[in-house]
Protein backbone atom coordinates (compact mmCIF):
# COMPACT_ATOMS: atom_id res chain seq x y z
CA UNK A 1 0.00 0.00 0.00
CA UNK A 2 2.64 2.47 0.60
CA UNK A 3 4.83 1.91 -1.79
CA UNK A 4 1.76 2.72 -3.88
CA UNK A 5 1.11 5.89 -2.48
CA UNK A 6 4.73 6.64 -2.75
CA UNK A 7 4.56 6.18 -6.34
CA UNK A 8 1.53 8.02 -6.97
CA UNK A 9 3.22 11.31 -4.93
CA UNK A 10 6.62 10.30 -7.23
CA UNK A 11 5.94 9.34 -10.36
CA UNK A 12 3.79 13.11 -11.25
CA UNK A 13 7.31 14.66 -9.86
CA UNK A 14 9.36 12.91 -12.00
CA UNK A 15 7.47 13.97 -14.78
CA UNK A 16 7.77 17.47 -13.87
CA UNK A 17 11.22 17.16 -13.15
CA UNK A 18 11.88 16.06 -16.44
CA UNK A 19 9.85 18.68 -17.84
CA UNK A 20 12.07 21.18 -16.43
CA UNK A 21 15.52 19.20 -17.07
CA UNK A 22 13.84 19.25 -21.27
CA UNK A 23 13.16 23.07 -20.63
CA UNK A 24 16.46 23.85 -19.46
CA UNK A 25 18.45 21.58 -22.08
CA UNK A 26 16.48 23.18 -24.88
CA UNK A 27 16.90 27.28 -23.78
CA UNK A 28 20.90 26.38 -23.25
CA UNK A 29 21.15 24.25 -27.05
CA UNK A 30 18.43 25.62 -28.60
CA UNK A 31 20.29 28.24 -30.02
CA UNK A 32 18.09 31.47 -28.61
CA UNK A 33 20.01 34.38 -26.67
CA UNK A 34 19.30 33.95 -22.90
CA UNK A 35 16.56 37.03 -23.10
CA UNK A 36 14.43 35.83 -25.89
CA UNK A 37 14.20 31.80 -23.93
CA UNK A 38 15.07 31.70 -20.27
CA UNK A 39 15.94 28.74 -18.63
CA UNK A 40 14.70 27.58 -15.33
CA UNK A 41 17.19 29.28 -13.08
CA UNK A 42 16.83 32.56 -14.82
CA UNK A 43 13.16 32.05 -14.83
CA UNK A 44 13.51 31.27 -10.96
CA UNK A 45 15.44 34.01 -10.02
CA UNK A 46 12.72 36.11 -11.69
CA UNK A 47 10.15 34.74 -10.23
CA UNK A 48 12.22 35.32 -6.65
CA UNK A 49 12.12 38.78 -7.14
CA UNK A 50 8.11 39.34 -8.44
CA UNK A 51 7.78 37.66 -4.99
CA UNK A 52 9.94 39.39 -3.08
CA UNK A 53 8.84 43.04 -4.38
CA UNK A 54 4.89 42.12 -4.13
CA UNK A 55 4.42 42.44 -8.09
CA UNK A 56 3.22 38.85 -8.53
CA UNK A 57 0.75 38.93 -5.28
CA UNK A 58 -0.83 42.34 -6.54
CA UNK A 59 -1.18 40.97 -9.98
CA UNK A 60 -2.63 37.89 -9.36
CA UNK A 61 -5.04 39.27 -6.53
CA UNK A 62 -6.08 42.10 -9.48
CA UNK A 63 -7.08 38.72 -11.39
CA UNK A 64 -8.52 37.17 -9.18
CA UNK A 65 -10.91 39.79 -8.68
CA UNK A 66 -11.89 40.39 -11.98
CA UNK A 67 -12.72 36.21 -12.66
CA UNK A 68 -14.14 36.31 -8.93
CA UNK A 69 -16.90 39.54 -10.45
CA UNK A 70 -17.43 38.46 -13.63
CA UNK A 71 -17.98 34.23 -12.90
CA UNK A 72 -20.13 35.36 -9.71
CA UNK A 73 -22.36 37.59 -12.20
CA UNK A 74 -22.50 34.81 -14.65
CA UNK A 75 -23.37 32.25 -12.21
CA UNK A 76 -26.09 35.02 -10.54
CA UNK A 77 -27.87 35.61 -13.88
CA UNK A 78 -27.03 32.24 -15.70
CA UNK A 79 -28.32 29.61 -13.35
CA UNK A 80 -31.66 31.31 -12.48
CA UNK A 81 -32.34 32.17 -16.35
CA UNK A 82 -31.24 28.70 -17.08
CA UNK A 83 -34.02 27.38 -14.71
CA UNK A 84 -36.64 29.42 -16.12
CA UNK A 85 -35.97 28.55 -19.30
CA UNK A 86 -35.53 24.78 -18.43
CA UNK A 87 -39.20 24.98 -17.17
CA UNK A 88 -40.78 27.27 -19.48
CA UNK A 89 -40.60 25.33 -22.65
CA UNK A 90 -42.76 28.55 -24.69
CA UNK A 91 -39.64 30.46 -23.73
CA UNK A 92 -36.76 28.14 -24.64
CA UNK A 93 -37.97 28.05 -28.43
CA UNK A 94 -38.68 32.16 -28.11
CA UNK A 95 -34.43 32.42 -26.97
CA UNK A 96 -33.47 28.94 -28.02
CA UNK A 97 -32.09 30.28 -31.70
CA UNK A 98 -30.45 33.57 -30.06
CA UNK A 99 -28.65 31.69 -27.34
CA UNK A 100 -27.03 29.45 -29.53
CA UNK A 101 -26.37 32.41 -32.18
CA UNK A 102 -24.52 34.39 -29.50
CA UNK A 103 -22.51 31.38 -27.84
CA UNK A 104 -20.09 30.80 -30.17
CA UNK A 105 -19.06 34.36 -30.63
CA UNK A 106 -15.71 34.01 -28.53
CA UNK A 107 -15.55 36.29 -25.59
CA UNK A 108 -12.83 38.26 -27.52
CA UNK A 109 -14.61 39.35 -30.23
CA UNK A 110 -16.82 41.91 -27.90
CA UNK A 111 -13.25 43.55 -26.52
CA UNK A 112 -13.45 46.44 -29.02
CA UNK A 113 -17.74 47.01 -28.04
CA UNK A 114 -16.54 46.32 -24.28
CA UNK A 115 -13.96 49.29 -24.24
CA UNK A 116 -16.54 51.67 -25.54
CA UNK A 117 -19.31 50.86 -23.64
CA UNK A 118 -17.76 50.59 -20.32
CA UNK A 119 -14.43 52.32 -20.96
CA UNK A 120 -11.01 51.71 -19.72
CA UNK A 121 -10.18 49.54 -16.12
CA UNK A 122 -12.09 46.50 -14.18
CA UNK A 123 -15.58 46.74 -16.21
CA UNK A 124 -14.28 45.97 -19.76
CA UNK A 125 -12.46 43.15 -18.36
CA UNK A 126 -15.10 41.63 -15.71
CA UNK A 127 -17.72 42.28 -18.79
CA UNK A 128 -15.42 39.74 -20.97
CA UNK A 129 -15.10 37.00 -18.28
CA UNK A 130 -19.13 37.13 -17.56
CA UNK A 131 -19.81 36.63 -21.22
CA UNK A 132 -16.91 33.63 -21.26
CA UNK A 133 -18.74 31.82 -18.60
CA UNK A 134 -22.05 33.06 -18.47
CA UNK A 135 -23.28 30.91 -21.74
CA UNK A 136 -21.96 27.32 -21.12
CA UNK A 137 -24.30 28.06 -17.76
CA UNK A 138 -26.58 28.55 -19.05
CA UNK A 139 -26.70 26.40 -21.69
CA UNK A 140 -25.92 23.23 -19.34
CA UNK A 141 -28.52 24.54 -16.74
CA UNK A 142 -31.51 24.60 -19.65
CA UNK A 143 -30.10 20.92 -20.49
CA UNK A 144 -29.65 19.96 -17.10
CA UNK A 145 -34.06 21.11 -16.18
CA UNK A 146 -35.19 19.92 -19.29
CA UNK A 147 -33.94 16.35 -18.37
CA UNK A 148 -35.06 16.03 -14.58
CA UNK A 149 -37.06 12.82 -13.97
CA UNK A 150 -40.85 14.13 -14.96
CA UNK A 151 -41.54 11.61 -11.77
CA UNK A 152 -39.79 14.18 -9.92
CA UNK A 153 -42.79 16.57 -10.55
CA UNK A 154 -45.45 14.35 -10.10
CA UNK A 155 -44.05 13.46 -6.63
CA UNK A 156 -44.00 17.56 -5.85
CA UNK A 157 -47.54 17.75 -7.29
CA UNK A 158 -48.86 14.61 -5.02
CA UNK A 159 -47.45 16.50 -1.77
CA UNK A 160 -48.87 19.55 -2.83
CA UNK A 161 -45.71 21.56 -3.18
CA UNK A 162 -45.95 25.16 -3.98
CA UNK A 163 -43.73 26.58 -6.93
CA UNK A 164 -41.27 27.53 -4.65
CA UNK A 165 -41.06 24.83 -3.36
CA UNK A 166 -40.72 22.99 -6.52
CA UNK A 167 -38.62 24.67 -7.45
CA UNK A 168 -36.02 24.88 -4.20
CA UNK A 169 -36.98 21.30 -3.19
CA UNK A 170 -36.80 19.70 -6.43
CA UNK A 171 -35.13 21.59 -9.45
CA UNK A 172 -32.04 23.38 -7.96
CA UNK A 173 -30.98 19.71 -6.36
CA UNK A 174 -32.12 17.18 -9.53
CA UNK A 175 -29.79 20.02 -11.53
CA UNK A 176 -27.03 20.35 -8.95
CA UNK A 177 -25.29 16.99 -10.28
CA UNK A 178 -24.72 18.32 -13.94
CA UNK A 179 -24.50 21.57 -13.37
CA UNK A 180 -21.52 21.43 -11.12
CA UNK A 181 -19.23 20.07 -13.89
CA UNK A 182 -20.68 23.25 -15.88
CA UNK A 183 -19.13 25.20 -12.84
CA UNK A 184 -16.66 23.61 -13.46
CA UNK A 185 -15.62 24.24 -16.99
CA UNK A 186 -16.71 27.61 -17.36
CA UNK A 187 -14.81 29.25 -14.20
CA UNK A 188 -11.59 27.21 -16.07
CA UNK A 189 -12.42 29.48 -19.12
CA UNK A 190 -13.05 32.46 -17.22
CA UNK A 191 -9.65 32.19 -15.89
CA UNK A 192 -8.61 31.68 -19.56
CA UNK A 193 -10.17 34.95 -20.80
CA UNK A 194 -8.91 37.22 -17.86
CA UNK A 195 -5.32 36.62 -19.33
CA UNK A 196 -6.54 37.87 -22.79
CA UNK A 197 -8.93 40.36 -21.52
CA UNK A 198 -6.09 41.75 -19.18
CA UNK A 199 -3.95 42.21 -21.90
CA UNK A 200 -6.20 45.16 -22.75
CA UNK A 201 -7.38 48.26 -21.25
CA UNK A 202 -6.03 47.67 -17.73
CA UNK A 203 -2.59 48.14 -15.99
CA UNK A 204 -2.68 45.37 -13.54
CA UNK A 205 -3.41 41.43 -13.60
CA UNK A 206 -1.43 38.55 -14.65
CA UNK A 207 -2.23 39.33 -18.40
CA UNK A 208 -1.18 42.67 -18.08
CA UNK A 209 1.77 41.42 -16.32
CA UNK A 210 3.09 39.17 -19.42
CA UNK A 211 2.00 42.39 -21.97
CA UNK A 212 4.51 44.34 -20.10
CA UNK A 213 7.18 42.17 -19.30
CA UNK A 214 7.01 41.47 -22.99
CA UNK A 215 7.33 45.38 -23.83
CA UNK A 216 10.38 45.32 -21.46
CA UNK A 217 12.14 42.41 -23.22
CA UNK A 218 12.05 40.71 -19.89
CA UNK A 219 10.76 37.17 -21.11
CA UNK A 220 12.02 35.72 -17.33
CA UNK A 221 8.94 37.24 -15.90
CA UNK A 222 6.63 36.60 -18.99
CA UNK A 223 7.25 32.42 -18.03
CA UNK A 224 6.83 33.44 -14.50
CA UNK A 225 3.59 35.01 -15.14
CA UNK A 226 2.36 31.82 -17.21
CA UNK A 227 3.32 29.64 -14.34
CA UNK A 228 1.52 31.81 -11.83
CA UNK A 229 -1.24 31.47 -14.17
CA UNK A 230 -1.06 27.51 -14.65
CA UNK A 231 -0.58 27.17 -10.45
CA UNK A 232 -3.52 29.44 -9.44
CA UNK A 233 -5.43 27.53 -12.55
CA UNK A 234 -4.61 24.25 -10.73
CA UNK A 235 -5.95 25.45 -7.16
CA UNK A 236 -9.61 27.29 -8.57
CA UNK A 237 -10.45 23.48 -10.01
CA UNK A 238 -9.35 22.04 -6.86
CA UNK A 239 -11.54 24.63 -5.04
CA UNK A 240 -14.98 24.08 -7.22
CA UNK A 241 -13.97 20.15 -6.85
CA UNK A 242 -14.70 20.81 -3.33
CA UNK A 243 -18.24 21.19 -4.09
CA UNK A 244 -18.22 17.58 -5.22
CA UNK A 245 -18.03 16.34 -1.80
CA UNK A 246 -21.35 17.56 -0.40
CA UNK A 247 -23.39 14.48 0.29
CA UNK A 248 -26.59 15.40 -1.09
CA UNK A 249 -24.96 15.26 -4.69
CA UNK A 250 -23.51 12.07 -4.51
CA UNK A 251 -26.61 10.78 -5.89
CA UNK A 252 -25.45 12.25 -9.33
CA UNK A 253 -22.68 9.83 -9.81
CA UNK A 254 -24.41 6.53 -8.63
CA UNK B 1 -62.64 7.76 4.33
CA UNK B 2 -61.61 6.24 0.90
CA UNK B 3 -64.19 6.04 -0.99
CA UNK B 4 -63.80 5.40 -4.46
CA UNK B 5 -66.38 5.91 -7.28
CA UNK B 6 -65.48 5.81 -11.03
CA UNK B 7 -68.32 6.89 -12.94
CA UNK B 8 -68.47 6.09 -17.04
CA UNK B 9 -64.88 6.36 -17.42
CA UNK B 10 -63.48 6.46 -20.91
CA UNK B 11 -59.90 7.76 -21.80
CA UNK B 12 -58.75 8.51 -25.42
CA UNK B 13 -54.69 8.68 -26.72
CA UNK B 14 -54.60 10.63 -29.69
CA UNK B 15 -52.47 8.60 -32.23
CA UNK B 16 -49.69 11.21 -33.29
CA UNK B 17 -46.94 9.35 -35.49
CA UNK B 18 -49.88 9.20 -38.10
CA UNK B 19 -50.48 12.27 -37.85
CA UNK B 20 -48.82 15.76 -36.27
CA UNK B 21 -50.74 17.85 -33.90
CA UNK B 22 -50.91 21.03 -34.94
CA UNK B 23 -50.02 23.66 -32.33
CA UNK B 24 -53.16 25.56 -30.67
CA UNK B 25 -55.47 22.66 -31.49
CA UNK B 26 -56.49 20.91 -28.28
CA UNK B 27 -57.26 17.03 -28.49
CA UNK B 28 -60.53 16.75 -29.07
CA UNK B 29 -60.34 19.12 -32.50
CA UNK B 30 -57.57 17.12 -33.47
CA UNK B 31 -58.34 14.69 -36.72
CA UNK B 32 -56.04 11.80 -36.19
CA UNK B 33 -56.94 8.77 -34.97
CA UNK B 34 -57.39 8.28 -31.35
CA UNK B 35 -56.69 5.18 -29.57
CA UNK B 36 -59.47 4.24 -27.06
CA UNK B 37 -57.85 2.91 -23.89
CA UNK B 38 -60.35 2.77 -21.49
CA UNK B 39 -63.91 2.13 -22.26
CA UNK B 40 -66.59 2.57 -20.56
CA UNK B 41 -65.19 1.76 -16.89
CA UNK B 42 -67.87 1.94 -13.92
CA UNK B 43 -66.06 0.89 -10.21
CA UNK B 44 -67.18 1.43 -6.59
CA UNK B 45 -64.21 0.65 -4.20
CA UNK B 46 -65.36 0.71 -0.57
CA UNK B 47 -63.54 1.91 2.06
CA UNK B 48 -60.53 0.19 3.19
CA UNK B 49 -60.57 -1.79 0.21
CA UNK B 50 -57.14 -3.31 -0.88
CA UNK B 51 -58.18 -3.79 -4.63
CA UNK B 52 -55.80 -5.42 -6.90
CA UNK B 53 -56.00 -4.39 -10.63
CA UNK B 54 -54.75 -7.35 -13.06
CA UNK B 55 -55.13 -7.31 -16.81
CA UNK B 56 -52.69 -7.72 -20.14
CA UNK B 57 -49.63 -5.50 -20.22
CA UNK B 58 -50.71 -1.91 -22.06
CA UNK B 59 -54.34 -2.33 -21.17
CA UNK B 60 -54.59 0.95 -19.80
CA UNK B 61 -54.17 -0.64 -15.62
CA UNK B 62 -51.96 2.69 -14.93
CA UNK B 63 -53.85 5.20 -17.54
CA UNK B 64 -57.02 4.10 -15.35
CA UNK B 65 -55.06 4.78 -11.64
CA UNK B 66 -53.50 8.04 -12.73
CA UNK B 67 -56.57 9.47 -13.77
CA UNK B 68 -57.88 8.27 -10.23
CA UNK B 69 -55.23 10.11 -8.85
CA UNK B 70 -55.54 13.04 -10.53
CA UNK B 71 -52.45 13.17 -12.83
CA UNK B 72 -54.31 12.28 -16.19
CA UNK B 73 -57.60 13.80 -17.32
CA UNK B 74 -59.68 11.43 -18.76
CA UNK B 75 -61.58 11.86 -22.17
CA UNK B 76 -64.71 11.89 -20.41
CA UNK B 77 -66.73 10.39 -17.20
CA UNK B 78 -65.94 11.31 -13.84
CA UNK B 79 -63.82 10.34 -10.79
CA UNK B 80 -65.51 10.78 -7.35
CA UNK B 81 -63.42 10.29 -3.72
CA UNK B 82 -65.35 10.72 -1.10
CA UNK B 83 -67.87 12.60 -2.74
CA UNK B 84 -65.76 15.35 -4.29
CA UNK B 85 -64.84 14.87 -7.88
CA UNK B 86 -61.15 14.42 -8.97
CA UNK B 87 -59.62 17.68 -10.56
CA UNK B 88 -55.67 17.40 -9.82
CA UNK B 89 -53.11 15.07 -7.63
CA UNK B 90 -53.68 15.97 -3.84
CA UNK B 91 -51.87 14.54 -0.63
CA UNK B 92 -55.02 12.97 0.20
CA UNK B 93 -54.10 10.27 -2.19
CA UNK B 94 -50.49 8.95 -2.84
CA UNK B 95 -49.27 7.98 -5.51
CA UNK B 96 -46.29 5.15 -4.96
CA UNK B 97 -44.53 5.05 -8.24
CA UNK B 98 -43.44 1.85 -10.50
CA UNK B 99 -40.02 3.25 -10.30
CA UNK B 100 -38.40 4.91 -7.22
CA UNK B 101 -40.10 7.76 -6.92
CA UNK B 102 -38.03 8.67 -3.69
CA UNK B 103 -36.29 12.50 -3.85
CA UNK B 104 -32.30 10.72 -4.41
CA UNK B 105 -30.94 14.31 -2.65
CA UNK B 106 -32.85 13.96 0.16
CA UNK B 107 -32.23 11.57 3.60
CA UNK B 108 -34.92 8.77 4.00
CA UNK B 109 -36.01 11.12 7.25
CA UNK B 110 -36.24 14.01 5.13
CA UNK B 111 -38.16 11.92 1.99
CA UNK B 112 -40.53 10.70 5.01
CA UNK B 113 -41.14 13.80 6.60
CA UNK B 114 -42.36 15.39 2.69
CA UNK B 115 -45.67 15.18 3.26
CA UNK B 116 -45.87 17.06 6.36
CA UNK B 117 -43.96 19.91 5.44
CA UNK B 118 -46.70 22.12 6.76
CA UNK B 119 -48.05 20.06 9.42
CA UNK B 120 -48.16 20.49 13.14
CA UNK B 121 -45.26 21.29 15.48
CA UNK B 122 -41.78 20.23 14.97
CA UNK B 123 -41.59 17.72 17.79
CA UNK B 124 -44.90 16.10 16.85
CA UNK B 125 -43.95 15.77 13.48
CA UNK B 126 -40.30 14.48 14.25
CA UNK B 127 -42.30 11.62 16.21
CA UNK B 128 -44.38 10.90 13.15
CA UNK B 129 -41.92 10.38 10.95
CA UNK B 130 -39.92 8.17 13.12
CA UNK B 131 -42.57 6.28 14.12
CA UNK B 132 -43.45 5.57 10.41
CA UNK B 133 -39.59 5.08 9.77
CA UNK B 134 -39.76 2.06 12.73
CA UNK B 135 -43.20 0.81 11.02
CA UNK B 136 -41.46 -0.23 7.81
CA UNK B 137 -38.03 -1.50 9.74
CA UNK B 138 -35.87 1.22 8.71
CA UNK B 139 -35.04 2.39 12.18
CA UNK B 140 -30.68 3.08 11.73
CA UNK B 141 -31.32 4.15 8.33
CA UNK B 142 -33.03 7.49 8.60
CA UNK B 143 -29.71 9.50 7.49
CA UNK B 144 -28.79 7.30 4.22
CA UNK B 145 -29.61 8.64 1.17
CA UNK B 146 -32.28 6.29 -1.41
CA UNK B 147 -28.96 5.03 -3.06
CA UNK B 148 -27.30 3.62 -0.21
CA UNK B 149 -30.21 1.46 -0.07
CA UNK B 150 -31.27 -1.90 -0.94
CA UNK B 151 -34.10 -1.91 -3.34
CA UNK B 152 -36.64 -3.55 -0.89
CA UNK B 153 -35.89 -0.44 1.54
CA UNK B 154 -36.30 2.10 -1.01
CA UNK B 155 -40.08 0.99 -1.66
CA UNK B 156 -40.35 0.94 2.08
CA UNK B 157 -39.40 4.35 2.52
CA UNK B 158 -41.46 5.58 -0.07
CA UNK B 159 -44.50 3.78 1.60
CA UNK B 160 -43.64 5.31 4.82
CA UNK B 161 -43.64 8.81 2.57
CA UNK B 162 -47.24 7.70 1.42
CA UNK B 163 -48.57 6.54 5.05
CA UNK B 164 -47.27 9.44 7.02
CA UNK B 165 -49.59 11.83 5.43
CA UNK B 166 -52.67 9.75 6.35
CA UNK B 167 -53.95 9.45 2.44
CA UNK B 168 -57.62 8.81 2.19
CA UNK B 169 -56.41 6.22 -0.54
CA UNK B 170 -53.08 4.60 -1.80
CA UNK B 171 -52.07 4.00 -5.21
CA UNK B 172 -49.90 1.43 -5.99
CA UNK B 173 -48.22 1.05 -9.64
CA UNK B 174 -46.51 -2.35 -10.05
CA UNK B 175 -44.21 -1.25 -6.30
CA UNK B 176 -42.61 -4.22 -6.41
CA UNK B 177 -41.87 -4.10 -9.91
CA UNK B 178 -37.72 -5.11 -10.03
CA UNK B 179 -37.38 -6.29 -6.66
CA UNK B 180 -35.65 -10.07 -6.41
CA UNK B 181 -38.38 -12.98 -5.39
CA UNK B 182 -37.79 -12.83 -1.82
CA UNK B 183 -38.04 -9.12 -1.50
CA UNK B 184 -41.09 -9.10 -3.30
CA UNK B 185 -42.74 -11.87 -0.68
CA UNK B 186 -41.27 -9.74 1.97
CA UNK B 187 -43.08 -6.56 0.54
CA UNK B 188 -46.20 -8.71 -0.16
CA UNK B 189 -46.48 -9.25 3.60
CA UNK B 190 -45.25 -5.81 4.63
CA UNK B 191 -47.92 -4.63 3.09
CA UNK B 192 -50.68 -6.28 3.98
CA UNK B 193 -49.45 -6.07 7.68
CA UNK B 194 -49.74 -2.07 6.54
CA UNK B 195 -53.04 -2.62 4.91
CA UNK B 196 -54.95 -4.49 7.74
CA UNK B 197 -52.77 -2.10 10.40
CA UNK B 198 -54.32 1.33 8.63
CA UNK B 199 -56.80 -0.15 6.57
CA UNK B 200 -56.57 2.37 3.87
CA UNK B 201 -58.41 1.94 0.72
CA UNK B 202 -54.80 0.27 -1.53
CA UNK B 203 -55.47 0.73 -5.62
CA UNK B 204 -52.49 -1.99 -6.55
CA UNK B 205 -51.75 -2.56 -9.82
CA UNK B 206 -49.69 -6.21 -10.48
CA UNK B 207 -49.24 -8.10 -13.42
CA UNK B 208 -48.43 -11.06 -10.90
CA UNK B 209 -51.51 -13.21 -10.55
CA UNK B 210 -49.90 -15.24 -7.41
CA UNK B 211 -49.29 -11.58 -5.88
CA UNK B 212 -52.76 -10.35 -6.24
CA UNK B 213 -54.54 -13.08 -5.10
CA UNK B 214 -52.49 -13.07 -2.03
CA UNK B 215 -52.79 -9.61 -1.16
CA UNK B 216 -56.55 -8.25 -2.46
CA UNK B 217 -59.85 -7.94 -1.23
CA UNK B 218 -60.86 -7.85 -4.58
CA UNK B 219 -59.56 -8.58 -7.71
CA UNK B 220 -60.49 -6.71 -11.18
CA UNK B 221 -59.77 -8.05 -14.36
CA UNK B 222 -59.67 -6.06 -17.27
CA UNK B 223 -59.63 -6.89 -20.98
CA UNK B 224 -56.96 -6.21 -23.09
CA UNK B 225 -57.29 -2.40 -24.72
CA UNK B 226 -59.99 -0.73 -24.64
CA UNK B 227 -60.28 -1.73 -21.37
CA UNK B 228 -63.40 -2.84 -19.77
CA UNK B 229 -63.85 -4.37 -16.53
CA UNK B 230 -63.37 -8.69 -17.12
CA UNK B 231 -64.07 -9.82 -14.26
CA UNK B 232 -64.94 -8.54 -10.19
CA UNK B 233 -63.64 -10.99 -7.64
CA UNK B 234 -64.34 -10.39 -3.65
CA UNK B 235 -61.52 -12.51 -1.84
CA UNK B 236 -62.89 -13.07 1.71
CA UNK B 237 -59.97 -15.67 2.44
CA UNK B 238 -57.97 -15.28 5.57
CA UNK B 239 -54.50 -14.01 5.48
CA UNK B 240 -51.86 -15.74 5.21
CA UNK B 241 -53.36 -17.40 2.09
CA UNK B 242 -51.62 -20.74 0.74
CA UNK B 243 -53.33 -21.73 -2.73
CA UNK B 244 -52.19 -25.69 -2.06
CA UNK B 245 -54.12 -25.73 1.56
CA UNK B 246 -57.49 -23.91 -0.06
CA UNK B 247 -59.06 -25.41 -2.79
CA UNK B 248 -61.40 -22.40 -3.42
CA UNK B 249 -59.09 -20.16 -3.83
CA UNK B 250 -56.90 -22.43 -6.09
CA UNK B 251 -59.87 -22.68 -8.33
CA UNK B 252 -59.96 -19.22 -8.30
CA UNK B 253 -56.44 -18.87 -9.45
CA UNK B 254 -57.18 -20.99 -12.57
CA UNK B 255 -59.93 -19.10 -13.36
CA UNK B 256 -57.92 -16.11 -13.37
CA UNK B 257 -55.12 -17.65 -14.95
CA UNK B 258 -57.27 -18.31 -17.71
CA UNK B 259 -59.47 -15.48 -18.07
CA UNK B 260 -56.07 -14.20 -18.78
CA UNK B 261 -55.57 -16.20 -21.39
CA UNK B 262 -52.28 -18.45 -19.44
CA UNK B 263 -54.12 -21.34 -18.39
CA UNK B 264 -51.07 -23.63 -19.73
CA UNK B 265 -49.18 -21.69 -17.78
CA UNK B 266 -50.52 -23.60 -14.39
Amino acid sequence: MDVERLKRLLLPLVVFLSLVAIWALAARYGGWSESAFPGPRAAAVGMWELITNGTLLRHSVASLFRVTAGYYLAVLIGLPLGMVLGWWKMGQVMFNSLIQFLRPISPLAWIPLAMLWFGIGDKPAIFLIFLSSFFPLLVSTITAVSRINPLFFQVAANFNFSRYETISKIIFPAILPSVLPALRISLGIAWLVVVAAEMIAVKSGLGYLILDSRNALRMDYVLDAMIAIGLIGICLDRIIRLLNRIKSVSWGSV
Amino acid sequence: MGHVIIKDLCKEFVERRSQARIANSDALSHKGETIQVLDHIDLEFKNGELVCILGPSGCGKTTLVRIIAGFDDSTSGTVFIDGEKVSGPSSDHIFVFQHNGLLPWMTVWDNVGLGLRHAGQPEEKEQLVQEYIDAVNLTGFEHHYPHELSGGMQRRAELARALVVNPEVLFMDEPFAGLDFLTRLKMREEVINMHQLFRKTVIFITHDIDEALVMADRVILFTDRPAQVKADHMLEFPHPRDFQCDMELENLRRDVYSALGVHYAL
